[in-house]
């Protein structure tokens, strides 16, 4: 009983932080916003880490909370699932979440929406907590589209900016997709299997294994697999919140939003809903291998094709986006090879050390005087010391440097898919070997951009940055010729402790985290009972513990490893072009014109969406309104028919001049017809 | 508690205090007009209140039933009681019957006893229209609900008003001729009965049940409204002043999808099996075509006046799906859009009795200077594209789920306003809300009043609600629902 109650209290806390910010947010003063929320988080993370301490005791819990609503033979309630793969969350959600609070202190201490800041973030804390707590799909989905609802004001936080407002509703719409994909999922479950609970809904999946659904009746081409179809629409719900290709499209340009979120909501929590999403369906999805080819193909291309563009950009927190794109990439492939596990373990590395690199752009960010633009940073290693060291261990897990955070996952997931048996898994073993390369080119591109080499900041005139302050909607004039970046011999300064003390207090488990969870969480009984693995058709896993002899002979094993050298390659090469012949980039770019256009374009994915889908829908509105309701039904149906009637009105009228002279002559005519007829009959 | 009439008191209580209102006379005293207006509108609720609260969820049958004499030659009895089905409404209307009066309360200075009776006597007329079980005391509360509302669109709307006012008439007095014939036929074949509840018993063969569900759904489709008979909505919609809107919208609109579960589905349960599919075509039309076809509205009341059509789509698809599931999701699709469209109609009318604009061009930036009216319009705009949390997610939530379950491809097309339906919502909050100050009224806005702040915080209160927990809106109407079910699959040919 007292657990339960510490169960409620995790989610509540921070919603009712974000409600006294958020309906009082043009009373209170600041200190009282960010304190309120604050300490809710910080009770929520708490109480998360009691209830994981419970859960390690072994007291998982599977209960209701209050009955949303009935139907028919169907209940829907709103209740909890707390085990280890929930507490993990929990704990990796509430940690980023404090740290992105403590860290928002100092980044929007200008900003006129401070407390309406403080309000979103907390209230995105309630729902993602909402999301990962739930023991159904019902209240998954109001997770969901919770968080989605709370990215969208986030991303949108700068409503007089163009940009910013465009990105918000993509970010929006494109989600919805995915989401018309994952609502058929979820009534598929519940047309096949009567509930929305999790526990019934997993005890029944092995019975409907090879049941199969017509999609149209009669037609034997069109019988596929039950487990096939269900599975296949409750991942393109995950393609659309963990940006999968081709739905990824969003998550670029949520880089309008403020630094602060990037890092919590388009980096380390909201965007692996989709992989958490997948790994607490396994016993669902392990019965569809097509379901999983499907997955694993559509994570190996994201892995891949997202890492080429994080190559070219130059704004700093685009590459780090295009860096969280091919990482969900990389953990959507670890669940396509039936390595939940890993995907989770990636899940919870990458939301460490992805977090600091937001968070310690953000601070390079405040340091340049909010100029996003590599190309006019540089040397920042003297200026900004504890930015420069703590990005330099986020950028270090990232790549997989051996006994980092980010080496024990992802190499785990490289093993997975070589070991891996289904089909894709070829190409996908390709892509993250490739994609381990590319990693490491992009990201130390960027580190020695920002911090080593020639001081290029201060130059004055510049052209393209992105504004990532001002626009609050006292100061409209600002976003247009506001004058940011240094000026012209200014230098860059340290941040205050508020923003570097979660850069420092995120580098702990980008460092550690690998090395103490690996053993357990991937191969040990950790996740027991939660995640399922069908062995017989997926051994992945299987094969994948047999070579497992503890965290340290892993990691002493690897230096001889490929993804090692492909990755220490990559860091050299990226030195190589940026630090001593930065010629050759710029001939390369020069002599590939056309992969660098491609690239600059994003593959035309933009493109396409505006002209085939927003403009082919204005078009299709347009036409169904015009000729439709404007031109047929109305003109025709409708005035046609009031025309009608007026047509047969005039022509009756003429009957009726109001000339006695007329009427009498009419009688006559009448008076004359009858007696010729009368004559005639007699 | 049932020894006192109480849906007497629901339809009269309004019609009374609206003739009282009327004696008010000139504008004079118009304060006084408006204070008895409201006045009567809150009584009108509280009347109305205990028909909740006392009612037994258990019971699927009629309850609070008023039966007397009224024209015996005919055997024409007045009539009244109401089940799980028109409970809900009965509530609604009366409790939106204040939100309207309170919307025009400084916005009307015209003829101001004359526009609030006429909102009061609709109501309770309306209520009528709800608890009727007499045919040709539907029919008479049917038919004289036209006129107050005709009036109002006609005398207090806005340039093109006699155009709007005559399509809407017109449009609604067509289908209902058919539905008298209808009536007409079915005292005849009963041997003298207009009692609804007679001819839910009554055996009927295929061929006449046909022609009876053709007139049925002429007369309601007309109401809902469904494509191609919808056209007279969003004309009407954009003369009428706020509160009409308000009105058509949140309750107007229900009368037709009512009449299909209270005639066409009981009456003629073979051949409504029969014609199910034209139904949900008909439905799968509203739904996608009439979304993409709000998308490209330039006007705001159209595009919301669209968006309702697309909705009550969901309605008439819930329906006609034979599942719990799908009828009671259409029923909470019902009041639910009472709650959304009501609000997003009174937020257009707070920007218009500003900016004297609806054109979504004429604005830009509106958060700049109306910061609190963002908030809340943001929350309308989420529940009026199916945010989860707000009532408009429940009811579109269930009738997804049921589609899936009746035929993949339904569904397939129904989820498709997911995507279609924040789409036009979120674009016409973009263009008119976010960006900056667009022009030199936007600038000069001021934020919503405490009157204004008000109805849309109770709104507001109601969407979450009935968002967070909808089990109390529901489990009014199982056994109604279950009941109606179970005779809708018995066949009635002979």
């Amino acid at each position: 009983m007292e657990m339960q109650k510490l169960y409620l209290l995790v989610p509540l806390a921070p919603l009712f932080g974000a409600m006294i910010a958020g309906l009082f947010c043009r009373v209170i003063p600041r200190w009282v916003a960010h304190t309120v929320t604050i300490a809710g988080v910080a009770i929520a993370f708490f109480a998360s880490v009691a209830i994981f301490n419970d859960v390690q005791a072994g007291h998982t819990f599977n209960g209701t909370v209050y009955t949303w609503l009935t139907s028919g033979d169907y209940r829907f309630e709103v209740g909890f699932l707390i085990d280890s793969l929930t507490t993990t969350m929990m704990l990796v959600v509430t940690f980023v979440s404090l740290m992105v609070h403590i860290y928002t202190i100092g980044y929007m201490q200008e900003d006129p929406g401070y407390n309406r800041f403080f309000s979103y973030i907390s209230l995105f804390t309630f729902s993602m907590l909402m999301l990962v707590m739930s023991n159904n799909f019902m209240q998954l989905f109001f997770g969901w589209e919770a968080v989605g609802l709370v990215s969208y004001l986030l991303i949108g936080f700068w409503y007089t900016r163009p940009t910013a407002i465009l990105a918000n509703m993509k970010a929006f719409l494109v989600n919805r997709v995915g989401d018309f994909g994952f609502i058929l999922g979820i009534g598929l479950v519940l047309a096949h299997f009567g509930s929305l609970d999790y526990a019934t809904v997993f005890q029944k999946a092995p019975e409907f294994a090879n049941t199969t659904i017509s999609l149209f009746e009669g037609r034997d081409w069109a019988t596929v697999s039950l487990m096939t179809v269900t599975c296949i629409c409750l991942f393109i719900g995950a393609m659309g919140k963990s940006a999968q290709v081709p739905l990824h499209v969003w998550l670029p340009d949520s880089m309008e939003g403020p630094t602060p979120i990037s890092a919590l909501i388009h980096a380390a929590t909201m965007v692996t809903a989709g992989i958490f999403m997948v790994a607490r369906m396994s016993p669902l999805f392990e019965l569809s291998t097509t379901a999983l080819s499907f997955i694993i193909v559509i994570g190996a291309i994201t892995a891949l094709f997202m890492g080429f563009l994080g190559i070219i950009q130059n704004d700093i927190k685009r590459v780090v986006a295009y860096s969280t794109l091919s990482q969900l990439g990389y953990m959507t492939v670890a669940l396509g090879a039936s390595a939940y596990s890993v995907a989770i373990f990636h899940l919870m590395t990458h939301a460490f050390f992805k977090a600091l690199l937001f968070l310690a752009a953000g601070s390079v960010i405040i340091g340049m005087h909010h100029d996003q633009d590599i190309r006019n940073m540089g040397g920042l290693r003297k200026y900004m010391p504890i930015t420069w060291i703590t990005s330099l261990i986020g950028s270090l897990a990232l790549i997989g440097t051996p006994f980092l955070s980010g080496f024990y996952s992802k190499d785990s997931i490289i093993e997975a898919v070589a070991l891996s048996q289904i089909p894709g898994a070829g190409f996908a073993y390709f892509s993250v070997l490739a994609g381990v390369f590319i990693t490491a080119f992009y990201s130390f591109r960027m580190y020695f951009l920002v911090f080593h080499g020639e001081e290029r900041f201060g130059k004055g005139a510049h052209d393209t940055h992105h504004d990532d302050h001002h626009g609050g909607h006292d100061d409209e004039e600002t976003t247009h010729d506001h004058h940011h970046g240094l000026a012209p011999g200014q230098k860059p300064h340290e941040t205050p402790w508020v923003v570097w003390l979660p850069l420092v207090m995120l580098a702990i488990p980008s460092v550690a985290i690998g090395f103490i969870a690996i053993g357990p969480m991937v191969f040990g009984d950790y996740f027991k009972g939660v995640i399922f693995i069908d062995h017989h058709a997926h051994p992945a896993m299987e094969h994948l513990s047999e070579h497992f002899h503890g965290a340290v002979a892993m990691g002493l094993h690897s230096l001889t490893s490929l993804p090692f050298i492909l990755a220490l390659s990559g860091v050299v090469t990226s030195w190589f072009f940026y630090m001593k012949r930065p010629d050759i980039p710029a001939a390369i770019q020069r002599r590939f014109s056309w992969i660098n256009t491609l690239f600059e374009n994003k593959y035309y994915f933009d493109k396409i969406n505006e002209v085939v889908f927003a403009g082919g829908a204005r078009v299709l509105g347009k036409a169904f309104w015009r000729g439709g309701d404007v031109a047929t039904i109305d003109g025709v149906m409708v005035n046609g028919s009031a025309k009608l009637v007026g047509w047969f009105a005039a022509i009756t009228r003429f009957f009726q001049t109001g000339y006695v002279y007329h009427y009498a002559f009419m009688m006559i005519i009448g008076v004359f017809v009858l007696m010729t007829f009368w004559i005639n009959r007699a | 508690m049932s020894n006192y009439p109480l849906i007497s008191l629901a339809i009269w209580t309004p019609i009374i205090a609206g003739l009282v209102v009327l004696a008010t006379g000139s504008d004079r005293n118009a304060p006084l007009a408006r204070m008895l207006a409201l006045a009567g509108a809150i009584a009108g609720l509280v009347v109305a209140i205990p028909l909740w609260t006392g009612f037994d969820v258990a019971l699927g049958t009629m309850q609070f039933v008023e039966l007397s004499s009224w024209i015996p030659r005919f055997n024409i009895n007045y009539h009244l009681g109401v089940d799980g089905i028109s409970m809900l409404f009965v509530v609604l209307n009366s409790f939106i019957t204040i939100i309207v009066v309170l919307a025009g309360w400084e916005v009307i200075q015209q003829k101001v006893a004359q526009y609030n009776a006429a909102f009061l006597i609709m109501s309770g007329l309306m209520n009528g229209i709800f608890t009727s079980l007499d045919g040709i005391l539907f029919y008479v509360f049917f038919e004289a609900s036209l006129i107050p509302m005709y009036l109002i669109i006609g005398v207090w709307g806005g340039p093109n008003r006699v155009y709007a006012a005559f399509k809407f008439f017109l449009y609604t007095l067509f289908g209902s001729l058919l539905f008298l014939l209808a009536l007409m036929y079915l005292f005849i074949q009963s041997g003298g009965s207009f009692s609804i509840l007679d001819w839910h018993k009554m055996p009927i063969g295929l061929g006449p049940q046909i022609w009876l569900f053709l007139a049925f759904l002429v007369a309601f489709a007309v109401k809902v409204p469904m494509w191609p008979v919808h056209t007279w909505l969003p004309d009407a919609h954009v003369e009428a002043p706020t509160g009409g809107s308000i009105v058509l919208a949140a309750i107007a609109l229900k009368l037709g999808a009512y009449g299909f579960l209270r005639f066409s589905l009981p009456i003629a349960p073979d051949a409504s099996h029969e014609l199910s599919g034209l139904v949900i075509g008909l439905s799968l039309i509203a739904v996608v075509y009439i979304g993409f076809v709000a998308l490209v509205q330039e006007d705001m009341k159209k595009l919301v006046a669209y968006s309702s059509i697309a909705h009550m789509g969901f309605v008439t698809l819930g329906f006609f799906m034979f599942s719990a599931m799908g009828i009671e999701g259409a029923l909470v699709q019902m009041v639910s859009h009472g709650f959304v469209s009501g609000a997003m109609f009174f937020c257009i009318g707070v920007m218009y009795d500003r900016v004297h604009s609806r054109q979504i061009a004429d604005y830009g930036g509106v958060v700049n200077t109306m910061p609190k009216f963002a908030a809340l319009f943001m929350l309308f705009s989420m529940a009026n594209a199916g945010l989860p949390a707000t009532s408009g997610f429940v009811g579109e939530f269930m009738v997804i789920l049921g589609a899936v379950k009746f035929n993949f491809w339904v569904a397939f097309a129904a989820a498709s306003s997911m995507v279609v339906g924040a789409a036009y919502t979120l674009w016409m909050y973009k263009r008119v809300i976010f960006g900056d100050v667009a022009n030199h009224h936007v600038a000069e806005l001021s934020d919503i009043n405490n009157r204004e702040f008000l109805i849309l915080g109770v709104l507001a209160i109601c969407t979450l609600w009935m968002g967070l927990y909808p089990q109390p809106f529901t489990e009014v109407m199982h056994a109604s629902v279950n009941d109606l079910l179970r005779h809708v699959a018995i066949s009635k040919i002979q």
